[in-house]
């Protein structure tokens, strides 16, 4: 199984400065810890306390996962998902 | 360091800031790839439709980036309006400045001091926030 996940600038630190990496996982979930597992501290900037942060957008092949079941959003092989930080601000 | 920026993009986020009033307006420019040029004015939605916060809407955000790639474009600007306080960055524009290699600009439309000498550009990375010259072309 193999997701491409499209990494925004600002997490590329993490990722040693690749703005694409390939995850598995069968829902967003797994995705998320298999990143974790591939490139640690990636997992913390996108969950809080088990849930996703309201500010980072996660998209499973361009559509928003808060439209897909949030982190239960089924994800299958050749599946693309994007991560844009929230442009927002007061 | 400094903002290259058009009197013509200046003018239109100042007129946009003064419609949207009493809404935060945003939006952002866009421009080609390692040029630092914002030449593409794109207006956005304030998706919060509010006086003290503002959003791009998550799914204009997805398109803003789809075109911006389509075009071999990046976005250069993140722009928006403060309606009653200066135009500097507060500690939530700091906090949520999601995209590094972007210059922020922040207008005022406060009333005591007229619009046009409140167009103001920063740079916000890693919660440090650094003011840089603006310069207008023609």
């Amino acid at each position: 199984m193999s997701i491409e996940v499209r990494i925004p600038t600002i997490l590329r630190p993490y990722t040693k400065d690749q703005k694409a990496v390939t995850a598995e996982g069968a829902n967003l979930s797994s995705v998320i810890s298999n990143l974790d597992s591939q490139y640690a501290g990636l997992g913390e900037r996108l969950l809080e306390n088990g849930s996703l942060r309201r500010f980072i957008n996660i998209y499973v092949n361009d559509e928003d996962v808060r439209f897909l079941g949030g982190l239960d959003a089924q994800v299958k092989d050749g599946d693309s998902i994007t991560i844009l930080p929230a442009v927002a601000g007061g | 360091m400094a903002l290259e920026i058009s009197q013509k993009i200046v003018d239109a986020i100042l007129e946009q800031s003064r419609n949207e009033y009493p809404d935060e307006c945003c939006g952002a420019i866009l421009g080609p790839v390692g040029s630092d040029k914002p030449l593409r004015l794109k207006p956005m939605i304030n998706a919060a439709h509010s006086p003290t916060f503002y959003e791009f809407d998550p799914k204009d955000l997805l398109a803003l980036y789809r075109e911006a790639d389509d075009n071999d474009e990046e976005i250069l600007v993140i722009y928006h309006s403060h309606t009653e306080t200066e135009a500097f960055p507060s500690r939530t524009d700091i906090a949520y400045a999601g995209e590094p290699g972007a210059h922020y600009v922040l207008v005022s439309t406060r009333k005591q001091i007229a619009p046009a000498t409140e167009f103001r550009s920063f740079r916000i990375v890693d919660g440090v926030v650094t003011e840089e010259e603006v310069s207008i072309t023609e």
